[in-house]
């Protein structure tokens, strides 16, 4: 069986990413070209039919966003991409920005052209100034060519597309914080309602999608939706990028389409641990993602199979984690993520990232006690259920999910033992202070 | 309307209500930090938390609409424990010096530690000491307190459009910030102090002078004397637990008097003469034909304000000083003389509701005695807690009356305290001094109220006077834009630097909100129609002074003292 597809990724290193005639020869922009006789309403109904799910994170359904985004009746609306890729273990989008940014420009263009929108962002995370360049090349090629710009293959229509620069915290690709940094604000998520698809970039409509979920758009209108939706299980339709990393001999970004187990993910596409080294969880979704057991290796890729589990599939990073590796430790630096990128504006993630930080490091030295244990799932929950927005709810994922699978070594940790032989209780091995 | 059940209780409330509305109409108070009643949903404190029906998880109260059948419960144990939670996450951080702090016993944050009594905090204490900046002679910023609700910044930003505050850095480092870190003084903010009204709790408070007056008093050399803004009589009762809006001007003289103040005088006095000085020098500009429009010049806050965003409209501004330094310039010459005490042996004190007069009063210009007209100027916050110190309870204070001589006033002067008291007793006097008829209705409603900014047009002698009023620095900001745009053609405009005038000022009780404004503008209307002398030309002792001692309206000695010359 085939492990691996390429129904957005197809051709990816085979032509030039920004020129526009090579693009073509791969049936690039047949799409737009049909979207354009199309009303948008039946390119939507396409949409909706290939179950298209949001890739960046929160798996909104693509087809509904469009449809709820159609129906706004206030002008001029805006289309932003997320290209903020800031999710630790991420690097799908990067692929499509380097390889194939004409294919995210289609897309895009034919999400402007349902919605008449006359000018659109790409938001590249900082750290990725080759790819801004690519993109913007890629743009100005698109341009001269018709394919974008002033009067669009000659409908009269026009689409301009901006590539702004990352202002290089991780909360910026939270949709607001997007916007207000797209309005050169600082990035902090905005209060909501009013929600973006009303009152987004200047107060204007705006659309918001992830380089993914864009790149699949002109396959789902050429193609069709249900030929997509067919790749897929019963509730995920299509492909997923995927970024495996970790323990793991081959690691990258492969698209695989929903339905693929974890199992065969990393043993049939990544070739296993190294030799002689034992998984011993893998996280999902990058570092706000739940960290999992190797017994529940056989679930599916699929959004509604991880739901049903409590767990998320997020950006599609798939981080795999052997034995060699300290849970306290491995928490730790997850926590410093959180505890830095934490934009500051509300209680539970401030001062929350503060005190896990604080209590991850008393495992570390030895000094916590069955009650830091209790705090950390007291605060992790005060967080997940009280957070403003997406980062302070997933910053304890982690946390909550490895005490959930391993509260073994909490306490071990507590007796000041490690496992791994990593955390060192402040250099006093056997416990004895 | 919507049909809801808060904790079982069924409750129809208004569409568009909040949880948080809906669940004070059944007696609920959820608690809230951020959420302030005039200003917009920030939700970032995350203490209101409570249960929904069918909702995911906990909803905050302050940003979550009723919808109708909703099913909210405020106190089950999950939101119970979620909100002690957000309670113990925020006290972890914060000092937590109650014992020595200005906000001891007038604080959210404080309030709610005692309702939810946390006896032992579970965690790891994380606050870190920031130093205090005190470089602003109004007001000091004691971040360590701070608690980044961001009412300050909303206020400061939104309602003043002074933007000195505003939020910087993440995470730990998360703060409410002066461009480039610069103290206070050294930016724009023109201490109008509406952000210490704003904050819930004691991270941006007025600067404390008490011991400086207790000092005076104390000194039995000093001759020591006071003067009472308009605004104060209204207000100082809250502070002592009296209803928003009792008029305690009897009680409050009182007070003065057991607190040992040598004289107790009224600024309803110097607001009587301002409106003599300015009503001529109105007349004056009518006469040469501008320029206009003449803005009135008694808030110092909004004096800031033009001289830091506007420079170009000085000239617009009324050269005469405000109420409260006239008082001073004639308490140590005038008076001085009259009652044969050196003025360096007078301390002038004034009580204002207002933190902008703290600047002013130390500004260089304010020497036209020869030293400093107002030696010290304290907020009504301030003298209530020196009230409270000697242990008087203003509430149950026999009443008194001013001294004499600047102990007689009108209500025209008293009216100065709410928004549009200025243009009133303007029009009041100078109607009657041009026409030289009287008035009919002493009253000019159109003027009066919250409403950021209100016109009129008055007929005086054929000629239509085009007046404007305005409180508030974003409705100021607004008002000029239109000028410079040339879309207003007024001939003079009140700004108030505060909403609602000086009864809403910086340096007015805690928990001065709009509601409270109402109350306390209708106190100083009913002060006012409760005098027997409604118009500061009919002020038998403003002309004493003048015969005595100034001589006429715009003289030479009244330029010297009553007006600045150069300045603006
Ligand atoms: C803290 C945080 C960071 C996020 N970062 C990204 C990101 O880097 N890229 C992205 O596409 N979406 C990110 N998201 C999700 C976006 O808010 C938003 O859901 C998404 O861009 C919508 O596009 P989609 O529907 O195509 O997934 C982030 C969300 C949160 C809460
Ligand atoms: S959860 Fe709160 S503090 Fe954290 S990033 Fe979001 S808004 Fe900022
Ligand atoms: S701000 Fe409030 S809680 Fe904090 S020390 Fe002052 S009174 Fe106490
Ligand atoms: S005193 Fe007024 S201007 Fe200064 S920071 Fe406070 S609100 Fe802003
Ligand atoms: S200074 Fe006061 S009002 Fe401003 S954010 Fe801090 S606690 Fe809130
Ligand atoms: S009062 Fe509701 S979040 Fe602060």
């Amino acid at each position: 069986m085939q492990k691996t597809l390429n129904i957005i990724t197809e051709n990816v290193g085979q032509i030039r990413p920004d020129s526009v005639d090579e693009y073509i020869k791969i049936g690039g922009f047949e799409a737009l070209k049909k979207a354009i006789t199309m009303h948008p309403l039946e390119v939507i109904e396409e949409i909706k039919k290939s179950k298209l799910q949001g890739r960046g994170g929160a798996a909104y359904p693509t087809g509904i966003k469009w449809e709820q985004a159609y129906y706004v009746d206030k002008n001029p609306k805006y289309i932003i991409c997320n290209a903020d890729e800031g999710e630790p273990g991420t690097f799908k989008d990067k692929v499509i920005l380097d390889y194939l940014p004409l294919r995210l420009i289609e897309g895009m263009t034919i999400a402007a052209y349902i919605l008449k929108s006359p000018k659109g962002f790409i938001y590249i995370r900082g750290e990725y100034p080759e790819s801004q360049r690519i993109v913007s090349s890629a743009i100005k090629e698109a341009e001269k060519m018709g394919y974008l710009g002033d009067d669009i293959l000659g409908t009269g229509f026009s689409f301009h597309i901006e590539v702004l620069s990352g202002a290089g915290a991780y909360v910026c690709g939270e949709n607001s914080a997007l916007v207000e940094s797209s309005e050169g604000k600082s990035g902090r998520p905005r209060i909501k309602p009013p929600f973006i698809k009303n009152s987004g970039y200047l107060g204007m409509p705006t659309l918001v999608n992830n380089v993914e979920t864009f790149a699949c758009v002109p396959y789902i209108v050429k193609e069709g939706g249900e030929k997509f939706a067919g790749y897929g299980t019963e509730f995920s339709g299509g492909t997923k990028l995927v970024c495996l990393s970790g323990n793991v001999k081959n690691r990258g970004v492969y698209e695989v389409p929903f339905g693929t187990t974890l199992r065969e993910l990393i043993y049939d596409i990544g070739g296993g641990l190294p030799e002689g080294r034992k998984l011993k969880f893998v996280q999902l979704g990058g570092s706000s993602g739940p960290c999992i057991p190797e017994s529940m290796l056989d679930i599916k890729i699929c959004y509604k199979d991880l739901k049903v589990k409590g767990l998320t599939l997020g950006s599609g990073a798939i981080l795999v984690v052997d034995d060699s590796n300290c849970i306290i430790d491995f928490l730790k630096c997850i926590t410093e993520f959180f505890y830095h990128e934490s934009c500051g504006k509300c209680t539970p993630c401030r001062e929350g990232n503060k005190q896990l930080l604080a209590l991850v490091n008393k495992f570390i030295n030895g000094s916590a006690t069955y009650n830091d244990l209790e705090t950390i799932k007291k605060v992790g929950q005060i967080m997940k259920e009280a957070a403003f927005c997406g980062l302070g709810e997933t910053a304890a994922t982690a946390h909550l999910s490895l005490i959930k699978y391993f509260e073994e070594e909490f306490v071990e940790h507590i007796n000041k033992k490690c496992r791994a032989n990593i955390c060192n209780f402040g250099g006093d091995k056997d416990g004895k202070r | 309307m919507v049909n809801v059940k808060i904790n079982n209780i069924p409750v129809s409330v208004e569409e568009g209500s909040t949880i948080l509305e809906a669940a004070k109409k059944v007696g609920v108070e959820i608690p809230t930090l951020c959420y302030h009643e005039d200003q917009s949903v920030k939700a970032n404190c995350r203490i209101c938390l409570v249960e929904v029906k069918g909702a995911k998880g906990l909803v905050t109260a302050c940003s979550t609409k009723v919808t109708e059948g909703m099913e909210i419960y405020t106190n089950t144990k999950k939101a119970r424990d979620a909100r002690k939670t957000v309670l113990e996450l925020i006290l972890a951080s914060h000092p937590m010096d109650c014992l020595k702090c200005i906000r001891n016993q007038k604080c959210e944050l404080q309030k709610y530690a005692a309702e939810f009594f946390i006896e032992e905090l579970p965690f790891e204490i994380t606050y870190q000491m920031i130093e205090k900046d005190e470089s602003s002679p109004a007001i000091v910023k004691d971040l360590s307190k701070c608690i980044k609700c961001g009412r300050c910044v909303e206020v400061c930003q939104s309602i003043q459009t002074v933007g000195a505050i505003a939020y910087s850095h993440r995470s730990d480092e998360y703060r409410i910030a002066t461009l480039f870190e610069l103290p206070l003084y050294e930016t724009v903010c023109v201490h109008c102090g509406q952000c210490s009204l704003a904050c819930p709790v004691g991270a941006i408070y007025e600067k404390s002078e008490i011991e400086k007056v207790w000092r005076a008093l104390g000194d039995p050399e000093m001759h020591v004397i006071v003067q009472t803004a308009p605004a104060v009589r209204v207000s100082i009762g809250e502070e002592f637990g009296l209803e928003p809006g009792s008029i305690v001007t009897g009680k409050m003289v009182t007070a003065l008097k057991m607190l040992g103040f040598d004289k107790v005088f009224d600024t309803d006095f110097t607001a009587d003469l301002t409106i003599i000085e300015e009503g001529n020098e109105f007349l004056q500009r009518l006469e040469k034909g501008g320029p206009f429009p003449m803005f009135t010049s008694c808030s110092p806050g909004w004096i800031n304000f033009v001289e830091r965003f506007y420079p170009e409209f000085i000239h617009n501004l009324s050269t005469c000083k405000s109420p409260q330094q006239m008082f001073g310039a004639l308490a140590k010459t005038y008076y001085a003389e009259k009652i044969g005490i050196p003025k360096e042996k007078i301390f002038v004190v004034s009580i204002m509701p207002c933190t902008a007069k703290k600047y002013e009063a130390a500004r260089e210009e304010m020497k036209s005695s020869g030293v400093r007209d107002v030696d010290v100027v304290l907020t009504t916050r301030e003298l209530a807690r020196m009230i409270r110190e000697s242990g008087i309870d203003l509430k149950k204070l026999p009443e008194s009356e001013y001294d004499l001589p600047f102990g007689i006033t009108s209500g025209a002067g008293v009216i100065f305290g709410a928004s549009g008291g200025v243009m009133e007793a303007a029009i009041r006097t100078v109607y009657e001094i041009v026409t030289k008829k009287e008035l009919q209705k002493l009253d000019f409603k159109d003027v009066r109220g919250l409403e950021g900014i209100k016109e009129a047009t008055v007929n005086i002698n054929g000629l239509s006077i085009k007046v404007a009023v305005v409180n508030s620095l974003g409705k100021a900001r607004e008002l000029l834009e239109k000028i410079k745009k040339g879309e207003a053609d007024y001939h003079f405009v009140e700004v108030m630097c505060c909403p609602g005038g000086c009864i809403g000022g910086g340096g007015q009780p805690i928990g001065t909100v709009n509601r409270v404004r109402q109350e306390r503008i209708e106190a100083i209307y009913e002060v006012d129609r409760n005098m027997p002398i409604r118009q500061s030309h009919k002020n038998p002792v403003i002309w004493t002074l003048y015969e005595e001692f100034l001589g006429e309206p715009l003289s030479e000695k009244s330029h010297n003292l009553l007006h600045i010359g150069t300045v603006h």
